[in-house]
């Protein structure tokens, strides 16, 4: 009996034995270097793994970070858009290295074809899916570079930042847009595009995509960029280039000086967050209709941003 | 009426609704303005060759094809070129096309306008070919594809058999069956053309046998004619489609993603075929097809036989007016048209029919749920699984569509008419379609 119990110790342990021994080689041989910097580095990161870096998930941008950090001594092309700025310093500080700050950016939804400007012409009653109406036809305000308004870019956002508002049929981008970019690759008609936040959230933007000459574009929606050209010659800046009959303002030449608003005819260009300009008697000496245009522009602001909006409303009044 | 040949898989029986038929063909009178779209064929648009304000004649080439598959595009009517501009197709989107003013109707010289029916055919397969392209012939059915692209087989493939597509299996549609009715001699030549640019020794004259009188006429027609014989098909949608017909004639199949040739047929419809006859023994470029314009509340549903670019509310007014309650405008067949985004679109080479719903008829009815009947399955002519399918699409999962051969989808319709819940599959088909096609260039791509 006793030897029955001593004989499989004894093989029990030798098979542990060799086992451990085979297992320590195998372990040195096939032993995988990771960098602890890495795990550091994944832990300061904001874990939405939304892909806005370009990268598939915060994971990989660790390990692509660390590696390029360690190779490059550089930083150059990472950025966390979740995170921002005070993330990217926290890698950097991390990784040994310094960065250059930049400047918060916001997805800018670039149409203002809501059913009041751009009357429906025809109904559409197929699935809800823009890429899908995309391919079927030009839109029901039959603008054909204009927002269909289905909502896939509403589908495609992980924070909850763009919304479709009803009354116009056209999505608003909110305060919880980290500029991952999702909605701009699933916009079928690159409406919506990423822009510099501004300072105090302050920003102009020319508010249409639509590439068509001016009388066909405004035929269809009647705060549609015609390509006049006032905006580019009133810049001092140069940062207002107009190609195939549609204005682009430079967000890093811009200083906010706001002239081209004035001048726009069709007030396709928007001013977000600044404070209702004093009336001049240069702006009263205008058409009737256009403090009345800008009145309308200021509400859809004031849904866009929900600031001031005590302010706003009292001044524009006046 | 078992024993008739037909498809295997799938297909349905909808209502029939063919209106116009026995509505002899009316030549339409010249509108005061056409409208000439550049992207007439599938593929590459054509490229202009003339500018504004010159004068054109009818016949005369006013676009060159702007690459391999694409064609050549000739003035439907005399006149000047008013403009060369962005005007809304049928989809709504503003593609080039030219704007002619019309003047007078004076041809071109070397066009034979006599009804004179010519019976020789002693032409090399190259002529013919050069021919047909020089004429600007694109496949009439409503798919476009450019026919002297499809004359040309590619090198180690052989053509055995010319199957003449005079199926007509859209509802609602007779412009074919009308033309084979009044130019049955005419579309028999324009086999016999065919078959010479094809070296084949066989054509097949496919027809469905709701049409008896077709079938009669083109079996008088080739009696004489050892080489080309009449089929009739039992009546089953879609039949007209290009891998179903060559299923039902010779019970090929034609492998997945794959064209026609693969299995030795080429096929084209009647109304190419005649525009063939035209091309050959008169010169004359397709500039005008025969359109059915039907619907049930319309006064004078007819055949009408207009020019390439006239607009659709021109043959309206022809056909009765516009009824009150019209709830949308279909260019093409029920189950596979597109609604048009306005009146003034003009008709084009592929545009079979125009077609008015009643406004109750317009709108879909409500979606419900999938009730796992396996309809869309059992009628899919293709073999798909369109719950399955659309499924898919609806939850972003291409990848699987692709494994799952969305891209075999023929867009025929089928599942989404045969949905008791009322969804909407061939919507997501099509999204799914889009999406894997995209990818798969994209992959071609790199």
């Amino acid at each position: 009996m006793d030897h029955i119990v001593i004989i499989s110790v004894a093989v029990l342990g030798i098979l542990a034995l060799v086992s451990a021994v085979i297992l320590f080689f195998v372990a040195s041989k096939f032993k995988v270097y990771e960098d602890p910097k890495i795990d550091e580095v994944e832990t300061v990161l904001p874990k939405a793994n939304c892909g806005g870096c370009g990268y598939p998930g915060c994971r990989a941008f660790a390990e692509a970070s660390t590696k390029n950090a360690k190779k490059e001594k550089s930083l150059e092309g990472f950025f966390c858009p979740v995170g921002g700025n005070d993330v990217m310093k926290k890698v950097a500080d991390i990784l040994g290295l310094e960065i250059e700050e930049k400047d918060p950016m916001i997805a800018v939804v670039r149409c203002n074809g809501s059913f009041a400007h751009s009357p429906n012409k025809v109904n559409f009653e197929g699935v809800t899916s823009c890429s899908f109406a995309h391919a079927l036809y030009a839109g029901e305000g039959g603008c054909q570079y204009g927002c269909l308004g289905l909502g896939d870019c509403v589908d495609a956002c992980e924070f909850d930042a763009i919304h479709m508002n009803p009354e116009t049929g056209l999505p608003v981008v909110n305060d919880k847009c980290t500029a991952c970019g999702a909605c701009v690759i699933a916009c079928p008609r690159d409406i919506i595009e990423l822009r510099k936040k501004g300072p105090k959230d302050k920003r102009i933007f020319v508010s249409c995509v639509n590439k068509e000459k001016g009388a066909t574009a405004i035929k269809n929606c009647e705060v549609a960029c015609i390509g006049c050209g006032k905006c580019e010659k009133v810049c001092e800046f140069d940062a207002i280039t107009i190609t195939s009959f549609l204005s682009y303002i430079d967000f890093d030449k811009c200083r906010l000086c706001r002239k081209c608003v004035e001048v726009c005819p069709t007030n396709a260009i928007w001013e977000v967050n600044f404070k209702p300009r004093k009336p001049k008697p240069v702006v009263a000496s205008k058409p009737v209709e256009k403090p009345i245009k800008v009145e309308v522009k200021k509400q859809e602001i004031i849904m866009e941003t929900k600031k001031e909006e005590d302010s706003n409303t009292e001044k524009s009044e006046k | 009426m078992g024993l008739l040949k037909t498809f295997v898989l799938g297909g349905i029986h909808p209502p029939e609704n063919k209106l116009s038929a026995n509505q002899p063909i009316r030549a339409l009178a010249v509108p005061s303005q056409v409208v000439v779209p550049m992207g007439q064929n599938l593929g590459a648009p054509s490229r202009p060759v003339v500018k504004r304000g010159e004068k054109v004649k009818t016949g005369q080439l006013i676009a060159e094809a702007g690459g391999f598959i694409s064609s050549h595009l000739h003035s439907p009517v005399s006149g000047t070129i008013f403009k060369i501009d962005n005007v809304m197709d049928m989809s709504g989107y503003r593609r080039p096309a030219f704007i002619i003013k019309v003047e007078g109707d004076e041809w071109m010289d070397n066009i034979d306008r006599s009804e004179k029916l010519v019976t020789d055919v002693n032409f090399t397969p190259e002529e013919i070919v050069a021919k047909v392209k020089a004429a600007g012939i694109v496949g009439m059915g409503g798919a476009t594809f450019p026919t002297h692209v499809k004359l040309m087989p590619p090198p180690g493939k052989k053509a055995e058999y010319l199957i003449i597509n005079g199926v007509e299996c859209e509802p609602y549609l007779t412009a074919d069956h009308q033309l084979m009715l009044e130019k049955g001699a005419e579309i028999v030549v324009g086999t016999k053309l065919l078959m010479k640019a094809l070296k084949v020794g066989k054509a097949v004259i496919g027809i469905e046998n709701n049409k008896p009188d077709a079938i009669r006429q083109m079996n008088e027609l080739t009696a004489g004619e050892e080489n080309i014989s009449v089929q009739p098909l039992r009546v089953k949608y879609p039949q007209g489609g290009e891998k179903q017909l060559i299923k039902a004639v010779t019970r090929r199949e034609v492998p997945s993603g794959k064209l026609p040739i693969e299995v030795g047929c080429v096929v084209q419809n009647v109304g190419t075929a005649f525009a063939v006859y035209e091309a050959v023994t008169k010169n004359k470029p397709l500039i005008e097809r025969v359109v059915t314009v039907t619907g049930k509340a319309l006064k004078k549903p007819s055949n009408l036989k207009v020019r390439i670019g006239t607009p659709v509310s021109f043959l309206l007014e022809e056909a009765g007016g516009l009824p009150e309650d019209t709830g949308k405008i279909i260019g093409g067949g029920p189950m596979m048209g597109k609604a048009v985004a306005t009146m003034d679109v003009p008709v084009v080479k592929g545009t079979s029919g125009i077609l008015l719903m009643r406004e109750d008829a317009s709108h879909r009815p409500v979606e419900g749920p999938c009730i796992r009947c396996s309809k869309c399955t059992q009628v899919c002519p293709m073999g798909l699984e369109p719950f399955l399918l659309s499924r898919l699409a609806r939850t972003g999962r291409f990848e699987t569509a692709e494994q799952e051969s969305v891209m075999d989808c023929i867009e025929c319709g089928s599942c989404q008419y045969t949905c008791p819940a009322n969804i909407p599959l061939l919507d997501y088909l099509r999204l799914g379609k889009n999406k894997v096609g995209a990818m798969i260039r994209a992959r071609t791509r790199k």
